[in-house]
């Protein structure tokens, strides 16, 4: 039994592929040796924050910015495609209810009070949007070691807008019901879909609200039930209520997560989770089928196309052997942006440019890995996302527009029959 | 073009791939309904940590029902339902092993002395004082699934027939289950495999040891899994298919006896590489273009819940690939971690409340699904899931023998 696709990955990159190949409606499993990295980031959609400067507007920033960087993921899809990836993605995470657009950053706090400029946030994070600033009561747990108001408030207050507004916060510490040494996200969420649970938050924080026009909490705002604990809170606070991004486990990137996944069921597509991808087979430069541990065995499972979709050096996409040559893990395949041998890979600050920053696969038009003679590798093998050559997505805030457009950018290729 | 791993790792230096991301403590069915369970990643590479040597820094890793999906989801390759299982037995071994959890642990020896009274025995684990009774002397939840024991066993009922010679032979490792409580799946097995051509050896064989390793008796653990290995090596079969229709038991051959109780054996490793779950074997047939499918339809709703010991087999759900071969029948895929039920875990007087709390989310989507029947690979899941919703529970092969034409 083949597969018409597999995908390599369950990240942002391969959910998106693999959404959008099970919608067209062919038969896709999505491979992935634990779970992706959707659950740890803050569930919003950056696509361009940094170009070094901030971005107001990622859409006009674009063409200047990969002129600037010929060899970036961004340049391997068009302005039409990153739109219709947004758009499409809109469409898919209706339940979280998306909003923002490619042409105006929202800012966004984070954990450390810092401004997070990215282009599409979920419902429960709509209010924070400080870009024309803001007048905000940041109200944290009694116990809860995850999230500390004060810093978040007292960065933001000090943060720049730009001469566009400013920001005043106060933070307050509130009970909330539970075990104060146990309190845990995943738990918190969860009792906060009880009404009760919530009523008891709203009220508490309701006797704490001065002057304040919103009321930032963090971001454990139910899990399954998210829309329903947000707008009671709403409700019984009186004013906006948004979510602000704890360390992970996050719940808002597990919602988008669960919703991705019932997206791929629905479509008749599958994900296997667990499953680490050893090797591949290949014969007339098409990949047959991909070799997969089992609890005792490897099985080669077989499919017409399939999508690279593993992540760079954080996520094993990469492999560093000490002292050797950087490859890709599963195919072997060629990395660009690798320091030649003997030169240090490392640089001494954490913050300074890294010489591994780039490292990724060079890929042409339809998104085919290049082998080592600059062709194809694979007709049948595409890549997209982390594992792609050419970005900084940390320092450019990138990471989830490239995955996202590329991701949908190789379910189009796929579709389009160019493999 | 196989990438050789850049380093070989055990189960407890794995620890040193954790980055302390969480995935596991999101995921761990446990963590996220009580405050008794830190998660798995605070009692596993956390406090391993603190163990070389050393006591366990508490006991809350009793509270782990060693479900597996941490082990699952971690993008790092770290083995952290293993590192638990290992400190679960150290500290059992350290703080001693209630009665309850012996018992618990031996299936067979269970199945042994309730069949011979098992009008009795049936009796009791139906009457609610006696089930008040044994939850007070023995911390067996009073409204804990439990089955019920056969008078004829499996291994009767195979003894007295005579499976049909053919040059396909397959050996058939039954489990404690099939053998005491269920031998109508092992009879469903049986003609399954027989109907596609196999002559179905199934020597005598007693338990995995598999609750005897949840239950942290490591050392009858290794024993039972030894034994059972060399008890599949029948001679002159060493080359023949093995296969089990209890995934966790399954799962014990595959693994779980190298891996977590780091047994060193021959006949288990040998036993180990062609050991098959029913499903697994029949989708490699049918890949091969040689499964039967002479199908009846089946005119009904069926909801699939893979098992977590089913998931961890890596196999992917080879029993909705062959389900969806079945015409008439409306499959819905059931797609949440864990029952809650985890072996012996619910039936515990201090977790049958945690474990029917992980399992209400499957509980809400098989009620919203109103199928007629649950499938589901695994035993106590079945029990556990028929239990708590009132929805009848199959093993997904009596799907299979019913389009079979079985009745």
């Amino acid at each position: 039994m083949s597969h018409d696709v597999i995908v390599i990955g369950a990240g942002m990159a391969g959910m998106a592929a693999g959404v959008r190949l099970a919608q067209a409606g062919l038969d896709v499993l999505v491979l992935a040796s634990g779970q992706g990295g959707i659950p740890l980031a803050p569930g919003v959609i950056d696509v361009l924050g940094y170009a070094p400067q901030r971005v107001g507007n990622p859409i006009a920033e674009m063409g200047g910015f990969v002129d600037l960087h010929p060899d970036h993921p961004y340049a391997k899809v068009s302005l039409a495609d990153l739109a219709a990836a947004v758009d499409w993605f809109k469409e898919v995470t209706a339940p979280l209810a998306y909003s923002g657009s490619l042409q105006a950053n929202q800012l966004m706090p984070t954990a450390l009070g810092a401004l997070r400029p990215t282009a599409l946030v979920p419902e429960t994070m709509r209010a924070g949007n400080l870009a024309a600033g803001g007048d905000l009561l940041i109200v944290g747990f009694t116990g809860y070691r995850d999230f500390y108001p004060s810093l978040v408030a007292e960065n933001l207050a000090a943060a720049s807008l730009d001469g566009a507004g400013s920001i005043q916060a106060r933070a307050v510490e509130v009970g909330i019901a539970g075990d104060p040494r146990a309190l845990r996200p995943q738990l918190l969420a969860r009792s906060l879909e009880v009404q009760a649970v919530r009523a008891s938050l709203g009220r508490a924080i309701r006797a704490e609200l001065a002057h304040e026009r919103a009321v930032g909490v963090p971001a454990v705002l139910g899990l399954e039930h998210s829309h329903e604990v947000w707008s009671d809170l709403e409700d019984l606070v009186g004013l906006p209520v948004f979510e602000i991004p704890t360390l992970p486990p996050s719940q808002p990137g597990l919602r988008l997560m669960a919703v991705l996944t019932r997206a791929l069921r629905r479509s008749g597509g599958r994900l296997q989770m667990g499953t680490t991808v050893a090797g591949a087979t290949a014969s007339n430069g098409r990949v047959e089928a991909v070799v997969v541990d089992q609890a005792s065995r490897q099985m080669a499972l077989e499919a017409g196309h399939f999508v690279l979709a593993s992540g760079g050096i954080g996520t094993g996409g990469v492999a560093i052997p000490p002292g050797g040559q950087l490859r890709e893990s599963i195919f072997g395949l060629p990395l660009a942006g690798a320091p030649p041998d003997g030169q240090p890979r490392y640089a001494d600050h954490y913050f300074s440019p890294q010489p591994l920053d780039r490292v990724g696969l060079m890929v042409d038009a339809h998104l085919r890995p290049l082998g080592p003679g600059g062709a194809p590798a694979y007709s049948n093998l595409h890549a997209a996302g982390a594992a792609l050559f050419g970005a900084t997505p940390w320092r450019e805030k990138s990471g989830d527009g490239i995955s996202l457009a590329t991701g949908f950018r190789a379910a189009a290729v796929i579709l389009e029959g160019a493999g | 073009m196989r990438a050789a791993p850049l380093v070989e790792f055990d189960v407890r230096s794995s620890l040193d791939h954790c980055i302390k991301c969480t995935i596991c403590e999101s995921a761990c069915p446990v963590a996220t309904v009580t405050e008794l369970f830190p998660g798995p990643k605070t009692v596993g590479p956390q406090a391993e940590r603190f163990r070389a040597g050393a006591h366990s820094p508490d006991t809350s890793v009793d509270y782990c029902s060693g479900c597996g999906v941490c082990s699952r989801v971690c993008p790092q390759g770290v083995r952290i339902a293993e590192i638990n299982s290992r400190a679960r037995a150290q500290l059992k071994a350290e703080r001693g092993i209630p009665l309850r959890d012996q018992m618990l642990a031996r299936p067979g020896v269970l199945g042994r002395l309730g069949r011979p009274v098992a009008p009795l025995f049936n009796w009791a684990i139906g009457n609610s004082a006696m089930r008040l009774l044994a939850e007070r002397t023995v911390a067996i939840h009073h409204l804990a699934p439990s089955p019920r024991v056969v008078t004829r066993t499996f291994s009767y009922w195979m003894g007295r027939r005579h499976s049909p010679e053919a040059r396909r032979k397959v050996i058939y490792f039954h489990g404690c289950s099939t053998q005491y409580f269920e031998p109508e799946v092992g009879k469903q097995v049986v003609a399954i495999l027989e109907h596609n051509g196999f002559q179905v050896i199934a020597p005598k064989q007693d338990c995995c040891g598999l609750p005897l390793q949840s239950n942290g008796i490591y050392p009858a653990a290794r024993q039972y899994v030894t034994r059972l290995a060399r008890q599949l090596s029948v001679p002159g079969t060493e080359q023949l298919p093995v296969i089990a229709s209890s995934t966790s038991c399954g799962l014990m051959l595959k693994r779980e006896g190298l891996e977590i109780l780091g047994v060193d054996d021959e006949h288990l490793r040998d036993v180990s590489r062609r050991t098959y779950d029913i499903f697994e074997f029949l989708l490699e047939l049918h890949q091969r273009g040689e499964l039967r499918t002479d199908f009846q339809p089946v005119p009904l709703t069926i909801a699939y819940h893979a098992p977590c010991q089913q998931q961890n087999q890596e196999i992917g759900k080879p029993a909705l690939d062959i389900l969806a071969l079945v015409p008439g029948l409306r499959l819905v895929e059931l797609d949440r971690y864990c029952c809650g039920i985890a072996g012996t875990y619910g039936t515990k007087r201090e977790k049958y409340e945690i474990a029917m709390r992980v399992g209400e989310p499957l509980f809400a989507d098989i009620q919203d699904a109103s199928p007629d029947l649950v499938a589901c690979d695994s035993e106590t899941c079945r029990w556990q899931i028929a239990k708590a919703t009132g929805v009848t529970s199959v093993h997904p092969l009596e799907v299979l023998y019913r389009a079979y034409g079985g009745s």
